[in-house]
């Protein structure tokens, strides 16, 4: 086994050997612009990306047509919410997103606002999931687009996509979806689904950093954007620029991957990831898991430790890569605003590891993991002031602090 | 983050931890921080006639530079005079354990916590002093 453990799959995965070997020729044999028309090298390139086209298609249900490469999912955000408010713009004014959205959608969100767009923030219950009744009565004749990630990187939890498309199609409003993290984990349909826009990043699904896609709805309704960059006017005018060949390549055979082996790899993993999660609530039964029990990811486990703080324990998991939710505030490092959006209480905010597992990981890795994670917590405890405090019978919560 | 070897090796073998009586009138105790801000410090020393401080105990809930500096302190109470021990200031801590500008903030708390332990136990002092004048 070799360390430190990789168990943080949600911040990026390597690359499937089999990936590398798919790019290899396109950086220096077959390494002719996608856009040359005039000449083999040209024409080699562009058979390559079509054919990855049709391969990420494939893994959404889309039409090789609806997809638009771009540089990763920030860029597919960016330009499925801006490129539909402009366009819009003479149809409505008002989009709808969700507190627990990533950056790369929240950040284009509050840009609109700056422009005169209207946004409306759900809020989401301690699940993580909005309420579909809300979403409903949010949805005004001046919303131009609903934005819900399909999976949260931080805890996982799957919002009903095909519910929320649904309600979008009868309300007559388009529907974005950000499933980088779902792609490859969970069934993803975009006609069953209703979904008129969903972005994709390769590296999250054993593909090359730096490439991505946007999937555009062409019929029932035919979608339209405004491009974000202008240039050559490829991929049909909505995102110019040189396509990045080699890295397509990539993404198309990442999807193939996925498209063929979801269904025997996942159940491996989520085994894994039961395992794991199960090991550590039985050392320590006052862990709390964080987002959908039911709905989620299945490679993902978000676990908050009461009375341990998230950095210290990351600092003593130093054998494990994975990711904290939180540290302290006072260092400007915040706690994650996705815990504090499910109104997790501040014990809990400052204590989560989000584990994410993948194609690589072993019983081995995941046996290791756990043991180390109880041990430190273990270890901590006896050094934390809370921990003894709720030992005594003391409630934190009628303490009187000194915040600084 | 990069943490110096200092602070690896306070977090990984930190010194003192534990909790002394807090009922003991020659015992102080200080609590400084809060939960919501991921960081509460317990520091208790305990202090003999001469005034000389013969032990020092901590328990912190906080980010590894906070638990070092926390075990730092506790090593330079033990044996020192409470006189010494209040000119005890957050820079040398953060000098001694190479702490980065973000993690400044948690000499700030040690220090604090010193502070804060040494007027729990001047406050006993008096309370006692007053008790035996009165009998
Ligand atoms: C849900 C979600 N959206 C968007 C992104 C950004 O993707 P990219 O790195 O391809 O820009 C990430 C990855 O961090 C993500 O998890
Ligand atoms: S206790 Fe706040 S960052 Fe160290």
């Amino acid at each position: 086994m070799k360390l430190p453990v990789y168990l943080d799959y949600s911040a990026t995965t390597p690359c499937d050997p089999r990936v590398v070997q798919r790019m290899l020729p396109f950086f220096s044999d077959t390494f002719g612009n996608a856009a040359s028309r005039s000449h083999a090298f040209g024409w080699t390139a562009e058979a390559a990306v079509e054919e990855a086209r049709a391969q990420v298609a494939r893994l959404i249900g889309a039409h090789p047509k609806e997809i638009l490469w771009t540089s990763g999912s920030t860029e597919a955000n960016n330009l499925a919410i801006k490129g539909v408010a402009a366009m819009y713009r003479q149809k409505g004014n008002h989009l709808i997103t969700a507190i627990t959205e990533h950056k790369a959608v929240l950040d284009p969100m509050k840009w609109l606002e700056t422009q005169g767009f209207e946004v409306t923030w759900l809020p989401v219950d301690r699940q993580g999931h909005v309420d579909l009744a809300q979403l409903e009565a949010a949805i005004t004749d001046k919303t131009i687009l609903v934005s819900l990630m399909a999976a949260n990187n931080e805890i996982g939890t799957l919002h009903p996509i095909a519910d929320i498309g649904a309600i979008c199609k009868r309300k007559g409003t388009l529907f974005h979806t950000d499933a980088t993290q779902a792609a490859g984990k969970i069934p993803l349909d975009v006609e069953a689904q209703h979904v008129d826009l969903l972005s994709l990043s390769a590296h999250k699904m054993y593909g090359p950093k730096g490439v991505g896609c946007l999937y555009v709805r062409r019929k029932n309704p035919r979608v339209r954007l405004t491009a974000q960059m202008d240039g050559g006017g490829h991929e049909r005018g909505m995102r110019s620029g040189t396509l990045n060949v080699t890295g397509i390549v990539g993404m198309g055979e990442a999807a193939r991957i996925c498209s063929e082996e979801m269904a025997t790899e996942i159940p491996r993993i989520r085994a894994l990831r039961e395992r794991l999660e199960q090991r550590i609530l039985r050392a320590l039964p006052d862990a709390v898991r964080n987002g959908d029990p039911e709905a989620r990811l299945p490679h993902l486990a978000n676990v908050s430790f009461p009375y341990v703080e998230g950095e210290s324990l990351i600092m003593g998991v130093k054998e494990l890569a994975v990711s904290s939710g939180s540290a302290c505030t006072s260092a400007s490092l915040e706690p994650s605003y996705v815990l504090k959006g499910l109104g997790l209480g501040d014990e809990l905010a400052h204590s989560s590891i989000r584990f994410s597992l993948g194609r690589f990981t072993t019983e081995q890795e995941v046996d290791f993991a756990a043991d180390r994670v109880i041990h430190e917590v273990k270890r901590l405890r006896e050094m934390s002031p809370l921990w003894e405090m709720v030992q005594e019978g003391v409630d934190l919560s009628k303490v009187k602090w000194t915040v600084h | 983050m990069a943490y110096s070897d200092k602070v690896l090796d306070h977090y990984q073998n930190p010194r003192n931890v534990g909790s002394l009586d807090k009922d003991d009138p020659n015992v102080g105790t200080g609590v400084v921080g809060a939960p919501e801000c991921g960081d509460v410090m317990k520091l208790q020393i305990k202090v003999d006639d001469s005034g000389k401080i013969v032990d020092a105990k901590f328990k912190t809930y906080g980010c590894g530079s906070a638990i070092a500096s926390s075990s730092l302190a506790t090593e330079w109470l033990k044996g020192t005079s409470v006189d010494a021990a209040a000119q005890i200031k957050n820079t040398q801590i953060v000098e001694e354990l190479s702490l980065p500008p973000v993690k400044i903030h948690c000499s700030v708390l040690a220090e604090d916590a010193i502070k804060a332990a040494i007027d729990d136990w001047k406050k006993k002092q008096g309370a006692t002093k007053a008790a035996e004048a009165k009998g």
